[in-house]
This record gives structure tokens, sequence and C-alpha cells, in this order.
């Protein structure tokens, strides 16, 4: 009986003390979560993928309601979800959302090993960064691609790769997430996200060099001049040239693909557009002459 | 004009390599060699044509069949693994064990890491302990000296640290008697001695660690620190009760100039600073000595040095160098 | 007497000094010199000129950008041909003034007497009148660095410098430009430094030279007491042991005074030295004395397949190629040119880049010797860690770059890397640790400073 008694006064102490113990800690230590974390966090895919650019969904979800307190969902996009999730989150958190336009990442740069002559040869670490670092590369324009594929190992996606034949990276549009990982981590912010366009179909200057006219034309043989003449052509306004390049806002470009037509370094490249309805307007000239590459881009990607 | 080459600088290199350590290693490791040659015979050479063949043969297929890699055969270690598992067995040791341990070596401690530079254990001693801990009859009974056209027959006798140790377990000083003198121990020609074939003469050991400080291949760091620690703690456990052994047969017997030469100076699996280095050289000489004195196994050398190859990681996080500048704090 | 040398780490590369016992010639005049806006840490200089302008040799061409910066003056004397860009010693395209060469006139300001003007003479001369000078004639650090001298010689009110160090140690192999120019201006490089002494207002110098060099040391030792004995300044001769980066800023002070300077941001004088080049010394001289601003220097054109290898007192602006013509033309094959010695120079992709304010050298490194062998993996034999003479862990942080870790690296200390190729040289497995880590200190620092930028 004493015995009993024993066990039972030991362990209920124990017990009490215990309770007391978690008690007081868990009042002392005690931090309040906003319940809409979580209820953000269930909507997300929770895949932890990390395309947003968060450590996971739950870093996602605690961004998306501090920006709903800061008032602006701006620059946070699910890439996996895409506009649902997303649109759903807004619905959750009272928010509107500007920008669900599907986009892609867009390599700038056609500076293949035909267009642009090898006037040097690396023998460091192989990674842009690093060449980067060096000096111009191995070619004489100090803006366009190294082909070293850091874009590559910063995709979570498997979405871009380099082209062995080019030595550019090529983006595949259906894995492309937008997610914006290879713009940061391309050294020279070659790569660019623009809107995807209806039925892929884009124009873009591919280049970014902002060397004068003729350091430009030296280095690559569809380098961006800075001449101008697209800009006079667009009859939209979506291009403008400062520091010798021409870029397309690719929110005013309605695709009309004047400025293909006028560019006299072949700079500006159309993407997707069914090579019949080329051949009948100025087109030709791109698709059919030195730009190969992204003729042969074309091709990959109608076949995806 | 041909082309111009552009990397950041530097742009010198020392032209040290990995395999001119590594055979730099090879090379220390040949007076003990001969020495092994010279007082076991055929056995010895037997065993380590088997143990290096077979640790070349497995790294060479691992890569080959089932890593699908370029052959890392070239650089030298599989070799150094092979002559430390030897060098580790006794010269009676029939071929089959032996490829037994090379496989454990090679393959489960090396290769399932990743090969060179990224094991956690050094491969020789995995290879060792895995043979003493299934194959324990075979694993401590030693052949005597001598002998040199015996092989699997060899005449086998009693090693002296299993005379320390049946001294300590026993508690009676006078089978102390028995050990050679330590001349004798330090060029291993006492008559009727017994042991593994590479910690038998201790002189060429020696030679070794001469050769490998003078070339730069391995610092001072570790094999001071063992051989200190290790001479210091059984000085005074010798001092407080004379049945344990006088230091410099401490550090002439068993495997521990072996080990302190060249098995925990191996360098994946030590530390990377100098101070990291010697509190791993005094952990692994203390440890020596305790499992010696208190273990199961007369011999403690190669289990303290795996023991501390777990603790090299933590090591390397915690103990860092002294900065450039830094105040002392 | 123990050789004295720094602390800790350290590595002993071939010396190849193959011009060490080569007089030097002056240059030939360039048919175009180029003028890089940058040729100086810190703001790039401003044009003064435009296309078409009439300049002499040492007039003003560009003007400092900024606080840290430093002015540019032509080396040359005719026609501004145009501002344009021009890859230099960065691989890039910088903005630079070209001018075509017409004759070679000179600004009567200028004093081209060979007679040695002494400080006794000028008794006018104060402290802040030196450092003006030094100021508006451009000088900027010769060993390389180019930073601005005369901020060097106004030390931050927290810090009070104790002594002037002429870094005269020339750790670099093959380059030899420093122990020529000891060799043949050693009076004018004394009178530059007590100016740079009377600048800091210090009376304490010291001239660090590594014992590769037995003549410079004994010369100058014997020029130094004749110099200075029984004047208020006392000046030091400093045999050091042959160790590289002996030259580095911290590793000198260190190996000289035997004080440590503590981690960024600190600076030498903090622990109350200031280190100047000889070649600065000697430019210190040239603008003080003989009011000649920086538009020539001293460089070496080296190689081991140049034929004619030698040392060159040469005009900036000159593009390299000139002087590689010079010593017999760019060897055949792949070679690797470098503007400054094989551990620290920068590769270049053009021999039209010009001589600049800090080009000490131009090596060329040919064949075998030019690539890198190919990386194997780290097996951990440590011995980044041995050599490393600010006491990292090159093979951590390289890693650490790798993956990404900034965090981990800057608590690290991948910031207190100087970047000295250590680890890189001595790496059995060729592994590119400098490269890495070059990165990972670039990102880190980025983080640093706009962290700093958000407080």
């Amino acid at each position: 009986m004493n015995f009993i008694l024993i066990a039972v006064i030991v362990l209920g102490t124990i017990g009490l003390i215990a309770a007391i113990v978690l008690f007081a800690a868990s009042k002392k230590f005690a931090v309040y979560e906003d319940p809409r974390i979580a209820q953000v966090g269930e909507l997300l895919p929770g895949a932890n993928c990390g395309g947003c650019g968060f450590p996971g969904c739950s870093g996602m979800a605690d961004a998306l309601v501090k920006g709903a307190d800061a008032g602006s969902l701006d620059g946070l996009m699910c890439p996996v979800g895409g506009a649902e999730t997303m649109g759903k989150v807004a619905d959750l958190l009272g928010m509107a959302i500007a920008n669900t336009e599907p986009m892609v990442a867009v390599v700038r740069c056609n500076g293949t090993c035909e267009h642009r002559a090898k006037i040097a040869e690396y023998a460091g670490l192989r990674t842009c960064a690093a060449m980067h670092a060096c000096g111009a590369g191995e070619t004489a324009c100090g803006f366009g691609c190294l082909g070293c594929g850091d874009c590559v190992a910063a995709c979570q996606f498997g979405a871009i790769s380099i082209n062995p034949a080019t030595g550019i990276p090529e983006v595949d549009d259906e894995k492309c997430t937008s997610c914006g990982a290879c713009v940061k981590a391309c050294p020279r912010n070659i790569i660019e996200l623009r809107k995807k366009g209806p039925k892929n179909r884009r124009v873009f200057v591919s280049c970014v060099n902002k060397d004068k006219g003729p350091a430009a034309m030296k280095a690559c043989a569809v380098s961006c001049i800075g001449c101008g003449k697209c800009e006079k052509e667009c009859p939209f306004g979506a291009i403008t040239v400062e520091n010798n390049l021409a870029y397309i806002d690719h929110q005013k470009c309605r695709l009309c693909r004047k400025c293909v037509a006028v560019c006299p370094k072949k700079a500006i490249v159309a993407v997707n557009f069914p090579v019949s309805k080329a051949s009948t307007t100025s087109m030709s000239s791109t698709t059919s002459s030195s730009s190969e590459t992204s003729e042969t881009s074309e091709r990959k990607e109608e076949q995806a | 004009m041909g082309k111009l080459i552009v990397s950041l600088s530097p742009h010198a290199h020392s032209r040290d390599s990995i395999e001119r350590n590594m055979y730099g290693v090879i090379i220390a490791l040949m007076p003990a060699l001969l020495a092994s040659f010279y007082f076991f015979g055929l056995g010895s050479v037997i065993v380590t044509v088997t143990s290096v063949a077979a640790c070349c043969f497995f790294e060479w297929a691992i890569c080959k069949y089932i890593l699908k890699k370029e052959s890392t055969l070239r650089d030298g270690s599989a070799i150094i693994t092979g002559l430390l598992l030897a060098f580790n067995l006794p010269s009676n040791l029939p071929i089959w064990i032996i490829l037994i341990g090379a496989l454990f070596a090679i393959g489960v401690a090396k290769m399932t890491f990743g090969g060179l530079g990224n094991n956690i254990f050094n491969p020789a001693l995995v290879g060792r302990a895995a043979l003493l801990v299934a194959f324990p009859a075979q694993m401590t009974t030693w052949p005597k000296i001598g002998q040199w056209d015996t092989y699997l027959d060899a005449e086998t006798g009693a090693t002296p640290l299993s005379i320390v140790s049946s001294a300590i377990r026993t508690g009676d000083v006078s089978v102390l008697d028995q050990l050679p003198s330590s001349f004798e121990l330090f060029l291993g020609s006492s008559s009727g001695g017994a042991g593994a074939m590479g910690e038998i003469c201790g002189l060429a050991l020696l030679f070794g660690l001469a050769f490998m400080l003078y070339n730069r291949i391995i610092t001072w760091h570790i094999p001071v620190s063992i051989m200190g620690t290790a001479f210091v703690f059984s000085g005074l456990l010798h001092l407080a009760n004379p049945v344990y052994p006088d230091p410099v047969s401490v550090l002439l017997t068993g495997g521990l100039l072996l080990g302190a030469i060249f098995m925990a100076t191996d360098y994946v699996t030590s530390p990377m600073t100098p101070k990291g280095q010697l509190i791993y050289g005094v952990a692994i000489g203390f440890l020596t000595v305790v499992i010696r004195n208190w273990g199961a196994y007369p011999e403690g050398m190669s289990f303290a040095i795996l023991i501390m190859n777990a603790f090299t990681p933590l090591i390397n996080n915690y103990v860092k160098p002294k900065r450039f500048g830094e105040v002392a704090k | 007497m123990k050789i004295k040398t720094f602390s800790m780490g350290g590595i002993h590369p071939e010396e190849n000094k193959l011009t060490h016992e080569v007089p030097t010639i002056v240059a030939e005049l360039p048919k175009q010199a180029i003028f890089p806006l940058s040729q100086h840490i810190g703001a790039p200089a401003k044009p003064v000129v435009a296309k078409g302008d009439k300049v002499k040799v040492g007039t003003l061409i560009a003007e400092a950008g900024g606080f840290v910066s430093a002015p540019i003056f032509s080396s040359v004397s005719g026609t501004v041909f145009k501002i344009d860009t021009a890859i230099d010693a960065t691989g890039y395209r910088k903005p630079v003034i070209i001018i075509n060469v017409e004759g070679d006139e000179w600004e009567e300001s200028i004093d081209r007497s060979n007679k040695l003007e002494l400080v006794e003479n000028h008794p006018d001369l104060t402290p802040e009148e030196i450092v003006n000078r030094i100021k508006n004639a451009g000088v900027v650090g010769m060993g390389g660095a180019c930073f601005p001298t005369f901020i060097k010689l106004t030390p931050p009110p927290t810090a009070k410098a104790e002594c002037v160090i002429i870094n005269a140690v020339e750790c670099e192999p093959y380059i030899t430009a420093d122990y020529r120019l000891m060799m043949e201006r050693s009076d004018e490089i004394l009178v530059g430094l007590e100016l740079l002494m009377m600048g800091a207002k210090v009376t304490k110098g010291y001239i660090g030279i590594e014992t590769n060099k037995p003549a410079a040391i004994e010369l100058l030792t014997e020029k130094c007491a004749k110099k200075f004995s029984g004047t208020k300044y006392q000046v030091e001769v400093v045999p050091l042991k042959q160790r590289y980066p002996q030259g580095g800023e911290k590793q000198l002070v260190d190996a000289v005074i035997q004080r440590q300077v503590p981690a960024p941001p600190a600076i030498p004088v903090n622990v109350g030295a200031i280190v100047q080049n000889v070649g600065t010394a000697f430019a210190v001289y040239e603008a003080v004395m003989k009011n000649k601003p920086l538009f020539e220097r001293y460089t070496t054109v080296t190689g081991k397949k140049l034929t004619n290898p030698g040392n060159f007192q040469v005009r900036m602006g000159t593009p390299m190629k000139n002087l590689i013509d010079a010593c017999g033309g760019m060897p055949e094959g792949d070679n690797k040119l470098l503007a400054g010695g094989p551990m620290m120079g920068k590769a270049l992709t053009s021999t039209e880049v010009p001589i600049c304010k800090g080009t000490n050298s131009v090596t060329i490194i040919s064949d075998d010797e030019a690539r890198r062998k190919e990386p194997q993996p780290c097996i951990r034999c440590a011995k980044c860690v041995g050599v490393c003479p600010m006491g990292l862990e090159p093979y951590l942080l390289a890693k650490l770059s790798e993956v990404k870790n900034w965090e981990r690296a800057e608590s690290e200390d991948i910031t207190s890397c100087i970047e000295c190729g250590s680890c890189h040289y001595t790496c059995p497995a060729y592994r590119p640790l400098l490269d890495n880590i070059r990165l990972g200190k670039a990102t880190v620092m980025g983080i640093i400073r706009s962290r700093a930028a958000k407080k």
C-alpha cells in the first residue's frame, strides 16, 4: 500500500512540476504568428522548390502576408502554382494582383561561335562569374554571353541549357517558370523576363552590347550598334536607343516585326512566328540569313 | 602569333601535384617494406603484392563499372592503401582474407564516400578493423620473424604487445622481463619477435618520416604530438605502477610508429589546421595508451585513429587558425 | 642577426629575375598614346581636353574626378585624336583619351635637368605644400594598386603616422623595375623618402629590401648613412628574407616593424605605418622637386621566351606592343600576356593595352606555363592553410563561395583575403581556389556595403 502511495506521489509531483515549467515556458516564449501565413501556406503548392526565391513555401507565405500588409504583392509570384494560385492568395489577402501575365526568360545574346570571333582562350575556373571578373572573356565583346552556364546551374526547373552548337543558352518556354533565378545568376544581365506573348511569339533585341558602333561591329556580326533605325521605324514607340543599344519595351510591342526588317545587323530577333507568313513580308531576310540560331530555336520550340 | 590565354591571377604554380605527394609517401614506405621483406620473407611478399594488387583492382573496377567515371588509379592513393593494409596484417594471412580486407578498404571506406578526398575514415584502417572483427583468430596470431621461405605455415609467436597485455592483466611485473630490449625493438631484430609486417622495424619507419618531412609532404604536428603524448602519458603510468610498460617500449612496440607516421597523417582524414592537428595527435596518443592498457585488444593505435577520424570534421569546424592581425581575446 | 620576414604563411616561387642586370633604356615614343581615364583606385578622371586640342608633354588632360582620384597628364606632345573607349588592363573597354604624337615638346614649367635637387635648398617647403604638389602631379602608388598617394599621407584623425616604410621588396617573380630604379636613381629615391617623411610629419623611415638584391641593400645602406646621419631623420634599410607576398602592405609592415594590421577596414596607418613603393618615392621626388607630373615610369618587359627582355623608362600611354617589339616581339605559340607579375598580374586579351601608372611589368608566360592544369578533387592536404599569409582557410572559403554560403564565408573572414594567390600556387590538386575566393569576397563585400547603406 505504502509502496503504491509513494509511486503515485512521486509521479504526480514530477508531472505537476513539468506542467508548470511547460506552462511558464509557453507563456514566456510565446510567438505570435499571423494566422493568415498558415492559410496562405495551404494555398501554395507545398513543393518547397524555391522557385519564388524564398526558402520554401512557408517563406513565400510569410513574404506574401508581409507584402499584403505593405500594400503590394508586386514581384511575388509562385512559378509553380501560376496565376491561379496567386489569384486565390490575392483573394484571401484582399489584394489585387497587377501582373499575372505569363512571363518567360529571354536570352538577349546571339553571339554564337560563328558570329563572334574568339580572340583569346580562357583557362581559369569555368563559371561565367569568374570569366566576367577576368575581363571581356574569349571574344572582344565585353557584354555578351560567356557560355559557361551559370544560368543553367541556377535553374531549378531544367528549363535552360547551353546549345552545344552555338554555345549560347536556350530557354525551354514550357519548362520556364519565370522565377528569375537565371536573371540573377547572369553576371552580364543578358537574361531578361519578358512577356511570353501570344503563341510564345516575341520580338526582342538579342544583344546587350553598349559599345559604340565601330567597336560593337568589330566584336560581333549580330551586335546592336545603336543606329536607331528600329526606333524610327516602330509605329508604337516601343523601342528606345540608349547607350548605343536598342531596347524593345515588351509591354508596348505589338509584334509587327517592322524593326526586324530594318535592323542592318540582324540584332532584332522574332521567335515562334510561322515561317510561311514571314516569307511574304520583309521578315524573310532575318530568318533566311544570319540569324540561324533563332531559326533553330524556333524549330525546337515548335517541336516542344 | 598564337592565341592569348587569359585567366585570373595567379599565373604561376608550384608544380606540386597529388601524384608527387602520393608517390612521395610510397617512397617513404619503402624502407619499412624492405624491412618487412627482410624479417618475414616469402609470406610478406605474397601479402603485400596481393593487398596492393587487390586495392588497385577494386579501385579501377569500381570507377569503371559502378561509378562510371575515369579511373583515379593514377594518383597512387590505392597503392598507399594497399601497402598500409598489408603492413597491418600478419604475414601468414590467406589470400582470400586479404581480398576481403582490400574490398572493405577501397569499396566500403573509400569509394562509397566518393573516392579520394571524401572519405571520413582511413581506408586501410577500416579494412584492418573489419578483418579483426571478422577473423579474430587469424588476425591475432603473428608469425615470428626470420622465416624466409614460409607463408601459411609460418610459426607464430607472442608479440611484445601481447606480453605487455598479459603483464597488465595478471598484474605480474616479472612477465615484462620477456620483452626484448628497446634497441632490439627499434631495429626489429629481437630473436623470436613477432608482429604485423610493417610495424616491426622502428628505424625504417623513422627513415620514412624524415623523407616526408624533408619533402614537405607532411608537417611535424601529427607524428610529434602522437609520440609525445603517448610517451608522457605512459611514462606517468609507468612511474605510478611499474606493471605498465616503460614509455620507450610503448613507442617502439606495436603499430604506434607506423600509425603516427603513416596512418594518422593521411591527408584526407586528418584536420586542416596546425592547431587542430595537434589536438588530433594528442587525442590519438592518449587513446592509444588507454586502449592498450585497459581495452580488450592489445593494440589500440588503429582504433584510436579511427575514433579521431570521426572527430576530424568537428575539429575542422571549431579549431580555426589565428587570423593575421587578430587581437588575442 | 636574424633576417626579418612576416609572421605567417608565404611561399617561395621561382624567381626568374631575368632582367636584374639589364640597365634601363629609354623607350621610343609611340605614334599614338592612349590614356585610360581610370588608372587609379577611385573615381575616373574627367577629361579637360577636346578633340583637336594641342597638348605638350606634361599638359593636364584629365582632372581628378572626386576626392579619391588623380589627375592625368599627357606624356607626349601632339594633337588629341579622340576621346573614345579602348580595352585597358581590366579587360574591358573603358573611356580613354587618344593622342597622336607630334614631336617631343615639353611644358616649360618642368625641370628637365639631371641635377639632384636637395630639400636643404628649398627651405620654404612645408608639409602641406609637399602633399599638395603630390596631389596635383597625379602621383599614385606605383607598385600596382595605384592608390592616390596624397590620401595615404593625410591619415584619418583617428590614426597617427609614426614612420614611412619604403616598399622595395619586389617579391613578385620576374619583375626588376624597382631594383633597376634603386640601382640607377638611389639619390632621388632618398630625397623622395625625405619628402614623404616631411609630408607625413614623421622622422622615422625604413626601406624594406629582400635579400636577393644584395647590391641594392649595400648601396642604399651606404647612401642612407651618408645622407641622414646627423639629421633629425632616422632611416634604416631593413634586409628581408625572400618570401612572397612580402610586398603586400600588411605583410611588409609586419616584417619591418612587427606590427599586425587588424582586419579590414583597418589600414597600415592604424598601426602607425605609411607604406610607399620605391617607384612612388621617385615619382614624389620628380613631382615636388622637378615639377614633373607623373607620366613616365620604370617598367620591366620580361618572359622566358622573349629574345631580349629588358627594363624601360617608358612614357605612359605607350601600347605594350611597342615594348614587346623592342624586346624581340611576341614569342611563337600560345602566350599569356600579363600586366604585372605572374602572381598578381592581370591577363590581357590585347597587346594594344597601354602602359599605365601602375604597370610595373609586362610579363609574357609561354607554352605549358600559360595554361592551368585540370583541377582534381581536394585531398585536404592543408597546404593552402599553411601558406595563407592572412591565417585563413582557403579550401574552406573556396568551397563556401562555390556553394554560395555567403553568411558563413563572411564569418570565416573572407574579406581579409589579400588575393595574393599563395593558396592557388601551392595546391597540388590544381584547384582554382583564388578564383572562387575572389568571387566570394566580391559578393560578400557587396552584401556588407548594402547592409551598411540600409542602416
